[in-house]
């Protein structure tokens, strides 16, 4: 229902304490960060954003830690298909 | 499948082999913005109108048998003619005016039928309290896309309305070419095992107009790739004899122009998303705003439809020229399941790109 | 660097994960899924995420579409509304295709209503500034993932004292049609991939009587298609092991606790209406928001005389049954006839990718035909 998408923050003007501007593959647009309390924001942090506003910080760690889980997916895959082809049928003779 | 299923899925065949109704009572947005109800306003108010055998298979130009006149070779002369409006807003924008696309638009539109470009008109239609200065402007910028395209603007039209009945300054070109060659080009003439290639990267033009709005308050450098492709796609048809469809894509993009062909050659086209080439901002623009590039519009693209054994040969021809640096194998045509156009995404998977059924817009959802 | 993007989209894991999906269904059992949201659906048909799952595995598409559900009467309301000497209407641009009774947006505007898209609610208050003498309505529509952006809008109009700015206010609420649809008899769902984005505001506490009073596990997740693929194998390893929790995939963007400072100003601008008709589901108890009579200056229904006339979903319209998977959209009686892609009845048809009109359009070609057919030939390898 709702499109949100991760942008880097690359500006937090000194004049304004409602704004930041985020980066989206190269592209930039002002975004309204009152919906994030004052959490403290640094360029270089990411933000999901939707409608022109920033609705949540993007916790680096947990990211991390999920593709970490999917690696381990993938290993575990890897290690299967290398089992299954070992196992294969015995030459004759 | 039950049969009641199967009766349902036959109803809504006969349903869509009707003849296609405008339901509207007036013109929207949706009409001009080159996917469905563009289609179906052309088929239900002109064709209708119109009907005639060079009109019907609505290519982007008539090719036009003249007698009187033979063509090097000795065979009867053949000439493309065709016309093209242009309103775009911001009149002036990165890489580009409504001058320049409107000289390139013709010149591709000839271009795509393996027409030499020869002679434009220009009509304008201006609003009253139109800047001179940007008349001046639009008018050099014509002139130079005119002499890079070795074409001539050799007659023209200017009306005047009041304020407020048209905005600023629109443009319409006509043009019509020779064509040297006995090729035979079509959306109709896609066959299985044929390649698709597109000559660059795509949807520049569309999402530059887009954030050059303002409204979007989107900073990119993204400009737009208006440029003359006949010289590029002179080309393609030195290089290869095997190209059996051109269109250059741009309103409703490289999706809609693919849909054309699959639906008009009866055979599936099927391309790999990670074969067609997206600068990074112009994806990111479109994840931005919700929108597929694929959908967006490009005034200096052209779509290839290739003889497979030959499709090296055309990638080659074309990354050769200034203006295919960036061209791409993106797909290929297959006979099943026929008209239909199928994504293998870059996830793995498959899916159906429709027709565009509106304007592509920014979306929440 | 991570970009938060192409890491889930990796076709490698993707096929890593559909075998460990595999792995975890029991042969001759199938499993029946719905994912809320609108934006999970958009996702599984852009990447073609079916492709990854076994047969077994069904993916049932829910009613988290914000356009689809608002019904016809309150589309014609706004357009009555925009239709008003000096009046500019505002919304995203989702909203200018679903029809009304009187059609939709588009055709409004084609009949003289001056009616303008935006990207952000913010917007709309920019073009209120630079029109002080027209009335700028925004038309505001969404799930609780876009209610803090209108409610943050409201805020700001009323600190700086706009005069010429109103809301008229759709948000829906999640929680109630989900409880619509668990409490429909004939509900034939095995769990619930949970709205990702709607849970940065809300958190994800409210879903635990999903899981206690209805015993069906939901796992909040992520719009990305290795996100949707995991949640999937989240859901099937709480069913192979007897549980049903509410779990969080989507960690990285979501805190349990949701977002406070947007659920406050959602509450100080907006309150509950008593009742609310969707598309297609029908009328549902407290699942949408109105505009608090504190800010009643803001609110577009207060402003101006709404007709408020109920066009009421015709009654052979079976969408809900659609909805929770109960029938398929060719069952439905009005299927193809009344309701088409050009004159959509139900929520269904509205979006192109809902069942209904992906049925429509598409339903001709099975799945494997289209699979069969783009991997008929080897990719082309030179670039």
């Amino acid at each position: 229902m709702c499109l949100g998408i991760p942008g880097e923050i690359v500006e937090i003007p000194s004049d304004r304490t409602d704004l930041a501007k985020v980066d989206v593959s190269g592209v930039r647009r002002a975004v309204n960060i009152d919906l994030l309390d004052g959490q403290p924001l640094r360029p270089g942090d990411w933000v999901l954003i939707h409608v022109g506003f920033a609705l949540s910080k993007i916790d680096e760690d947990e990211a991390r830690a999920a593709l970490e889980f999917l690696e381990g997916i993938g290993q575990a895959y890897e290690d299967e298909l290398a089992a299954l082809r070992d196992s294969g049928p015995e030459p004759e003779g | 499948m039950t049969s009641r299923e199967e009766q349902v899925l036959e109803r809504i065949d006969r349903a869509r082999r009707r003849k296609a109704r405008v339901r509207e009572e007036h013109i929207t947005m949706a009409h001009g913005a080159g996917g469905r109800a563009t289609q179906t306003l052309i088929e239900a108010v002109f064709l209708d109108a119109f009907r005639n055998p060079l009109l019907e298979p609505l290519e982007d130009g008539a090719v036009i048998q003249v007698p009187a006149f033979t063509a090097p070779g000795g065979a009867c002369a053949r000439l493309a003619f065709t016309t093209d409006s242009y309103v775009v807003s911001p009149l002036f924008f990165p890489g580009g005016d409504i001058g320049d696309l409107a000289v390139n638009g013709t010149v591709n539109d000839l271009a795509v039928c393996g027409a030499r470009p020869l002679y434009l008109s220009a009509g304008f239609v201006l609003e009253e309290g139109f800047p001179v200065e940007d008349l001046r402007r639009v008018a050099a910028s014509m002139a130079r896309a005119a002499a890079a395209a070795g074409v001539a603007i050799v007659t023209g039209d200017t009306k005047v309305v009041q304020r407020g009945k048209a905005d600023g300054c629109y443009v319409t070109t006509a043009g019509v070419g020779l064509l040297d060659r006995d090729t035979r080009l079509g959306v109709a003439r896609a066959r299985p095992g044929d390649a698709v290639l597109v000559s660059g990267p795509i949807g520049e033009h569309g999402v530059t107009i887009m954030l050059a709005r303002g409204e979007l308050d989107i900073e990119a450098d993204v400009t737009s790739d208006t440029a003359p492709l006949n010289g590029l796609i002179t080309a393609l048809l030195q290089a290869t004899g095997a190209v059996r469809c051109l269109r250059d894509a741009t309103r409703g993009g490289v999706a809609t122009i693919l849909n054309e062909i699959a639906r008009a050659s009866d055979v599936a086209v099927v391309v790999d998303e990670d074969a067609v080439p997206v600068r990074p901002d112009v994806r990111g623009a479109c994840e931005l705003l919700g929108i597929d590039p694929l959908y967006v519009a490009c005034e200096g693209r052209v779509v290839v439809v290739v003889a497979g054994e030959a499709a090296e040969e055309a990638l080659a021809a074309l990354r050769g020229h200034p203006l295919g640096a960036g061209a791409a194998i993106i797909g290929r045509v297959a006979a099943d399941p026929p008209s239909l156009v199928l994504l293998r995404t870059a996830f793995g998977g498959t899916r159906i790109v429709d027709v565009l059924v509106g304007d592509p817009l920014p979306r929440i959802c | 660097m991570m970009r938060f993007v192409d890491e889930y989209r990796d076709a490698d894991k993707a096929r890593a994960l559909s075998a460990a999906i595999a792995g975890l269904c029991e042969p001759g059992r199938t499993y029946t899924f719905m994912e809320v949201c609108g934006g999970h659906t958009h996702t599984i048909y852009k990447h073609g995420l079916e492709d990854h799952l076994p047969e077994s595995v069904t993916l049932v598409h829910g009613p988290g579409c914000p356009v689809c559900v608002i019904p016809m009467g309150r589309v014609d309301d706004a357009i009555h509304i925009a239709e008003r000497p000096g009046v500019i209407m505002t919304s995203f641009g989702d909203m200018t295709r679903v029809p009304g009774g009187r059609g939709s947006f588009l055709d409004a505007a084609a009949r003289g209503a001056d009616i303008r898209m935006v990207y952000s609610p913010l917007d709309a208050l920019k073009i209120a500034r630079s029109n002080p003498d027209r009335q700028v309505v925004f038309m505001a529509i969404g799930f609780e993932t876009t209610t803090p952006s209108t409610a943050v809008t409201v805020l700001r109009a009323a600190a700086e004292g706009l005069r010429n700015f109103s809301v008229m206010c759709n948000h829906v609420m999640i929680i109630p049609a989900i409880t619509a649809i668990l409490d429909s008899p004939g509900l034939r769902l095995d769990g619930f991939v949970g709205p990702g984005h709607v849970s940065t505001v809300i958190g994800c506490r409210p879903y635990e009587f999903v899981a206690r009073d209805y015993g069906r596990p939901l796992v909040v997740a992520g719009f990305e298609p290795l996100d949707i693929l995991q949640a999937i194998h989240m859901l099937l390893l709480q069913i192979a092991e007897g549980r049903s929790e509410v779990e969080n995939q989507y960690a990285r963007v979501v805190p349990w606790a949701g977002n406070p400072r947007a659920l406050r100003a959602v509450d100080e601008v907006m309150e509950p209406r008593p009742r609310f008709e969707w598309r297609g589901l029908g009328s549902i108890p407290r699942s949408a928001l109105r505009i608090r009579e504190k800010y009643a200056a803001y609110d577009a229904e207060r402003r101006f005389d709404v007709p408020g006339g109920r066009v009421a979903d015709p009654k052979a319209c079976q969408c809900g049954e659609v909805l929770k998977g109960a029938l398929k959209p060719w069952e439905c009686k009005v299927f193809g006839t009344a309701c088409t892609p050009e004159t959509p009845i139900g929520t269904c048809m509205v979006s192109s990718e809902g069942a209904c009109a992906a049925y429509y359009n598409f339903g001709r070609f099975s799945r494997r035909r289209v699979r069969e057919a783009s991997r008929e030939a080897p990719r082309e390898a030179p670039r």
